[in-house]
């Protein structure tokens, strides 16, 4: 324990010395969800109908675009072999590493997405489902994103394959997401699908770690 | 300590090393020579358990490293190409995260160490405002901390002057005389006192 | 890594093994393969029944399903073969894994392309965000996603296990995303026509579906084993069994 919170403190340290890394994915996100009402209508009432959706998405992406430099720059500047021949558990270290992706690509995430609910007509009663559902959410996404990373940072065009590898396998989190969002600015209870992200979340937390350190094992070691 | 069984190794279709076996033991320098291309960073990797394109096994007091993590890791002390001096933390930071990591590192003695490698007065700015010399020797400073038994050296002295050299030739040879052992690549004629130096060639090693 | 198999099972899995066994199978593959088609293609295309609600289009059916079918459980064979070269190293497992991609990928696209045809004359479209349409897409995008992860590395063994890794992921993710894209499905459309549940398909219907099925089968083993065979040789090019066999033609 004292070990994995060493780690992200480290890693914590290393994310505010270079600031872009906390702010990039938050505007990342909020442009994205500009786009719609520039892309397609600014009917209120036609963008409320999309916001669920929308936002899910720009989340989603967001998330996707800061994965890649979860081990990016350990790669490259041999962290991660330190890290390899540390008799340290290598779980732990994988996961703090992947908390500290989920804190700026996730919590903040959750946290700014009310302006983009605002901005997009979300009806007040989806405000509470959608940073329920992005809290719930995210994690697994940055879990499942992980693995991508882990595979791809040895390769040099590894950022766009990761999307391809990944986005498959985002879909589940998306559609039981957004559909929270939905339910719940119309009324309709939402603890199933909280429940369903939350389990989503349990099954990933115990099996991505495992697949995360076999990929880092296989990219260092090629 | 160390037995490398039966090593096979090819790289592009290339053959580097066939059926290579030795025994490094207690308080003992291994030298490994050879061209460039004919694979002594990769030996070295194999040896830390960094590469598993080789066939053959490699152990550490009779375990195979793979199955023996904890126990072998906890031993070594792998310095490579790559620093792994993070640019945006300072040198003592980069040291307390590394002695996080490698628990057999001593905290206590960082800003000592950071003096012998000429880094005093340099321990509280970001490393990436040293040059490419001091950056490595952040991470040779490793070598002042560390207690590990078994050090596994990939030309640690590049990028040093004569005195980091002599210097670190000192702390080899007092390595060494406390029971530890050292496998290294290096083109420096290493001269350590009272010790002889074993050579591995792996030019030799394929016939 | 715990389990450790007797040397004669590691004998059996070697390349050369498996391509000398390979060579005495293909042939029989091939005609059992050959047979089974030909004969499922004509009971199915001129003897079968007609569908009374769809009239002839439903005979894409012969197709339709098998390639599904075959998407799938390939997925299914693709990461069992990595699991077991990831876990006991051995090579034929990961050249069987490799060989399934392409072979899975166009097995979807297939699907797709005759679900797509299918759809056209039952639904008016081209495309209908159907449950299984949709999970079969992501199949596809999964394949890819597997075949451009193997391309990717240049060192042929870490490729191998990458995509492992990777299929096992799929794998574990396949219910999941088909629960998913099924529940997401009732939710926006209400019940739609489903394409392959058909309430009590008369035997002259299902029959020549079955053996088009165990046609596909052997068809797809067919392949795999010929694309396997390429891969052994051409990563066992310089061993002395490979050498001698390239000189003797």
């Amino acid at each position: 324990m004292n070990f994995f919170l060493a780690a992200l403190r480290r890693d914590l340290l290393l994310t505010f010395r270079r600031r872009n890394d906390i702010i990039n994915p938050l505007a990342f996100f909020l442009m994205v969800g500009i786009l719609f009402p520039l892309g397609v209508s600014p009917e209120a009432s036609f963008l409320s109908q999309l916001a669920p959706g929308v936002i899910w998405v720009a989340a989603l992406l967001a998330s996707l675009l800061s994965v890649d430099g979860i081990f990016r720059s350990d790669f490259d500047d041999g962290s991660l072999e330190h890290m390899l021949v540390s008799p340290q558990p290598l779980l732990l270290l994988v996961l703090a590493k992947v908390t500290n992706h989920w804190l700026i690509s996730g919590f903040c995430l959750a946290l700014v997405s009310p302006i983009l609910a605002l901005m997009l007509f979300l009806p007040s009663e989806g405000i509470k489902p959608l940073i329920f559902s992005l809290l719930l959410g995210t994690p697994t996404l940055s879990l499942i994103g992980a693995i991508g990373a882990a595979l791809t940072v040895g390769l040099r065009k590894g950022g766009i394959l990761i999307s391809l590898l990944v986005l498959p396998l985002y879909i589940p989190v998306l559609i039981f997401g957004a559909s929270s969002v939905q339910a719940g600015s119309i009324g309709l209870p939402i603890q199933g699908y909280l429940a369903l992200l939350a389990a989503m979340l349990a099954l990933s937390l115990v099996l991505a770690p495992f697949a995360i350190v076999a990929a880092l094992k296989i990219s260092v070691r090629s | 300590m160390l037995e490398i069984k039966n090593l096979f190794c090819e790289r592009d279709e290339r053959t580097l090393f066939e059926g290579l076996s030795f025994i490094l033991n207690q308080s003992e320098v291994l030298q490994i020579e050879g061209q460039n291309g004919s694979g002594k960073t990769t030996l070295l990797r194999i040896l830390c358990g960094l590469s598993d394109a080789f066939e053959g096994e490699v152990l550490w007091h009779g375990k195979n490293i793979e199955e023996d993590r904890e126990n072998f890791y906890q031993a070594l002390l792998y310095v490579g190409h790559l620093s792994g001096v993070k640019g945006t933390l300072t040198a003592e930071e980069n040291l307390a995260w590394m002695s996080q990591l490698d628990p057999s590192l001593n905290q206590i003695n960082i800003p000592e160490a950071l003096e012998k490698v000429g880094l005093y007065g340099y321990e509280d700015i970001p490393c990436h405002t040293l040059s490419a010399g001091q950056q490595r020797r952040v991470g040779l400073a490793r070598l002042y901390l560390s207690s590990a038994p078994l050090w596994i050296l990939d030309e640690p002295f590049t990028a040093l002057d004569k005195k980091g050299v002599a210097e670190k030739e000192v702390l080899i040879a007092q390595h060494v005389q406390a029971g530890g052992s050292i496998i290294l690549t290096t083109h420096h004629n290493l001269s350590i006192p009272d010790k002889e130096v074993r050579c591995l060639n792996l030019d030799d090693a394929l016939t | 890594m715990k389990i450790k198999f007797p040397r004669w099972f590691y004998r059996l899995a070697s390349p050369r093994w498996f391509y000398d066994i390979t060579s005495k199978l293909l042939p029989w593959f091939t005609i059992i393969a050959f047979l089974l088609i030909v004969i499922g293609t004509i009971w199915g295309l001129v003897f079968a029944p007609a569908d009374y609600q769809q009239g002839n289009s439903f005979r894409i059916i012969y197709i339709h399903v098998p390639t599904a079918i075959l998407a799938q459980s390939c997925y299914m064979l693709m990461a069992v073969a990595g699991a077991v070269g990831l876990i006991w190293k051995i090579k034929i497992a990961h050249i069987i894994a490799k060989s399934c991609a392409p072979i899975g990928a166009s097995m979807a696209v297939l699907a797709l392309v005759t679900g797509a045809i299918w759809g056209k004359p039952t639904w008016g479209a081209w495309w209908v965000w159907d449950a299984r349409l949709t999970s079969m897409l992501v199949l596809f995008f999964l394949y890819v996603g597997v075949i451009a992860l193997t391309s990717a590395y240049e060192h042929v063994a870490s490729g191998d296990k990458a995509a492992a890794v990777l299929a096992l992921v799929g794998v574990v993710n396949i219910p999941i995303i088909k629960y998913s894209v099924e529940w997401w499905n009732t939710l926006h459309q209400g019940a739609t026509f489903k394409i392959t549940e058909k309430p009590a398909m008369p035997p002259d219907m299902w029959i020549p579906l079955l053996i088009m099925i165990i046609g596909f089968y052997c068809f797809f083993a067919v392949i795999l084993m010929s694309r396997a065979r390429t891969e052994v040789l051409r990563r066992e090019n310089r061993s002395d069994w490979v050498k001698s066999l390239v000189e003797r033609y």
